[in-house]
């Protein structure tokens, strides 16, 4: 058994010795590979850092939420609604929310408005997320000016700047007092934005829904486990996308491999036939080529996956988040929370690893059964 | 059709495959057709050296087709939240008639290839490639096998429609379904148990004796297939209950998952191993005659047994572990 192992490290010590020595090919194959590995990585990884903390956001969210709709479009929903269907069997409460969207027109940046069920701030004062806080270079007991539905200013305090688990969260978020919402938003009084509910059983998701609608047709509930499926299959089509844009570059890569693989210069032809010449045997030169692709890929790999992970969790996938994240402009620093996930790796593996090693299988193949004679006259 | 990365990858690796067993294949069937040893012609020197090629890309292959199986089913039951109804690995693959097919593939030709390459290395140990017309009739047998296979996992994957309420482990192997897979979860926990370990003990004393005595390899071979089954079928009836600690899960999936301590892996892949070595030996034992074998090949049937061995009695263990270390009693 030793003498096995013996023989793989000494022909391993060969190959890499053989690699070396031809520095000026090898290292261009080496970058461009580690090039494909990087990019292929640094979508993945993101997709699935986003996916996450999509998953944390949601996990709070209530189970069911109901919206008005008129005309197909969303409407404000009357709070009289929450009494008929916090009746309904199987609902153990009904609230009415208070939340929108404001677009600040200086600073380019969409915030999200609340009204938190408890604990709401004091009158004239709010408590305002991280980003915000960034963009707007403000501060506990600073004022922020904002223009109201009918182009009154409106100014508050700040109470607070929220720091949360996850910053996707809580990013834009304002929190603000009831009155005040009313107020700036004209919402009229006895309206609320939509309703959530909160539902013990999940079996019983469907059939909620179901009565609700049926109660009031002007609704539109909306389940939180297909909001979950959604995001999924979201995150999950948009990188599967961005990765098909980029298998052409992976295709390139492949007929680089596979140029660089069969284009042996007379020198390496040369070496094989003097190693056959001295005693090695066909699968002895198949297997060192093994361990040379091996050498390559491995390090390729390993390379491409840590630049990867830099850049999706150090700089926030600088090169490309706009096309898989495609949100608010508010986000330029948010950090992902870093996470590898094992699976991720093993796909990467069969992205980069198996085109190459299939690629190099005959011209390895080629090379291993030079005739000796053949290329030493 | 759901566009997820691990999904392509699965797709582009099996393609890969098909191409390379189609190559195979097709010098394959030259080989069968023109080879003749005792000729110095220029094809004969060419298929020479072509199945060097060939075991090359088998090897490849059956490394490829291990990681694959275990991705697929990872990625089944990852891609399940996608899928209304689906729960775990079972849910996504009973979402269409392909996925069971598929799943039922890759295993067939794990096995397959596994065989090919004990028969490989048995033919590389003789001078004059004694083995190597039984070798690319085997090849040839398998290209068909990976070629549906890499169709039905095409086809499976195409057309997944995320909308389509698909049933989960819960109301397959529950007992108001009719099926096979209910037929195996049905069957007496206790009864199957002993089963499982009375052909484990047949299957490692034939194996001891085998090892010991040079004798009894065909029984010992066609034990180990017996044991392959009986194992699957031990863990979907009643190991599956020890391990999630429920008496109605009989999922074989979800042991793969991290609540579990992903102790579903070196599970299969012991199982898988210790079938394939096993049924190799088998496979050798009509090759014993072979003047160019006569030496190398009791050493190499031994070995496979050894490894087999260990593979079986790593797989008792672990089973035997999990039955005995959870404090879960179904009496």
């Amino acid at each position: 058994m030793s003498g096995a192992i013996e023989r793989q490290l000494h022909i391993i010590d060969f190959t890499v010795s053989s690699l070396l020595r031809r520095k000026g090919k090898n290292g261009a194959l080496l970058t461009v590979y580690t090039l494909i590995v990087f990019i292929l990585a640094s979508v993945m990884f993101f997709t699935h850092a986003v996916k996450r903390e999509a998953a944390l956001v949601l996990r709070e969210s209530p189970e069911i939420i109901v919206q008005r709709t008129l005309t197909g479009r969303y409407q404000p929903i009357p709070i009289s609604y929450v009494e008929s269907i916090g009746e309904i069997r199987g609902v153990i409460s009904a609230r009415p929310r208070l939340w929108g969207y404001y677009y600040d027109a200086n600073f380019l940046a969409n915030y999200t408005l609340v009204v938190p069920a408890d604990q709401q701030p004091e009158a004239g004062t709010i408590d305002i997320g991280s980003g915000i806080s960034r963009v707007r270079e403000a501060f506990r007991g600073d004022t922020i000016g904002f223009t109201g539905h009918d182009g009154k200013p409106f100014a508050f305090v700040v109470n607070r700047v929220l720091e949360e688990e996850s910053r996707l969260l809580t990013a834009d978020l304002i929190l603000m007092r009831e009155a005040d919402y009313r107020a700036f938003s004209g919402i009229p009084p006895g309206y609320a934005t939509d309703l959530v509910l909160k539902v013990r059983n999940p079996r019983e998701y469907t059939t909620i829904a179901e009565k609700i609608v049926k109660l009031h047709p002007d609704t539109r509930p909306i389940v939180r486990d297909e909001i979950l499926r959604t995001y999924d299959a979201l995150f999950g089509w948009r990188s599967g996308l961005v990765i098909v844009i980029f298998g052409a570059a992976v295709l390139a890569f492949v007929i680089f491999a596979w140029d660089k693989a069969t284009g042996l210069s007379s020198e390496e032809k040369k070496e094989i036939g003097i190693l056959k010449a001295v005693g090695w045997e066909t699968s002895d030169v198949l297997l060192m080529k093994f361990w040379e692709g091996l050498a390559v890929s491995l390090t390729a790999f390993l390379a491409g996956v840590i630049l990867g992970y830099c850049h999706v969790f150090f700089t926030s996938a600088a090169l490309f988040a706009p096309v898989i994240k495609g949100w608010s402009t508010l986000y330029p620093d948010f950090r992902l929370v870093p996470f590898i996930d094992l699976a991720d790796l093993v796909t990467l593996f069969f992205f980069t690893v198996v085109p190459y090693t299939v690629t190099t299988i005959v011209p390895s193949w080629r090379a291993a059964t030079i005739d000796p004679d053949s290329v030493m006259r | 059709m759901i566009l997820h990365p691990t999904v392509l990858a699965l797709v582009i690796t099996s393609f890969l495959t098909s191409l390379m067993i189609l190559y195979s294949g097709y010098y394959g069937i030259r080989i069968l057709v023109n080879w003749d040893m005792g000729s110095g012609s220029e094809l004969q020197l060419q298929l020479e050296r072509r199945t060097y090629l060939i075991s090359t890309m088998v090897g490849y292959l059956l490394a490829l087709q291990l990681v694959s199986l275990f991705l697929f089913i990872f990625t089944a039951d990852s891609i399940s939240s996608l899928l209304v109804g689906a729960m775990c690995a079972v849910g996504t693959l009973s979402a269409n008639g392909f996925g069971y097919p598929a799943l039922l593939l890759k295993v067939a030709v794990f096995l397959l290839a596994g065989l090919w390459l004990i028969l490989n290395r048995a033919d590389n140990q003789g001078y004059d490639y004694p083995l190597i017309r039984k070798k690319y009739l085997l090849l040839l047998f398998m290209t068909p096998v990976i070629l549906a296979e890499t169709v039905c996992q095409a086809l499976f994957f195409l057309g997944l429609r995320p909308d389509i309420i698909t049933s989960c482990c819960g109301s397959l192997f529950s007992p108001e379904a009719r099926g096979i897979a209910t037929e195996m979860a049905g069957l007496p926990p206790l009864p199957t148990l002993a089963a499982f370990y009375a052909s484990a003990a047949v299957t490692l004393a034939s194996g001891v004796y085998f090892y010991l005595k040079g004798r009894g390899c065909g029984l010992f071979a066609s034990l180990n297939l017996v044991h392959l089954v009986v194992t699957v079928v031990a863990i979907i009836s009643v190991v599956s209950l020890y391990i999630y600690r429920m008496p109605s899960h009989h999922c074989p999936f979800c042991i793969l998952q991290r609540e579990y301590l992903y102790v579903g892996y070196p599970l299969y892949a012991a199982v898988l191993t210790g079938g394939v070595t096993g049924a190799g030996t088998g496979m050798l034992l009509p090759f014993r005659t072979v003047s160019s074998l006569r030496e190398v090949l009791p050493g190499m049937t031994r070995r496979l047994s050894a490894t087999s061995l260990a593979c079986t009695a790593f797989s008792t263990l672990l089973v035997s572990w999990e039955v005995l270390a959870t404090g879960f009693t179904l009496r």
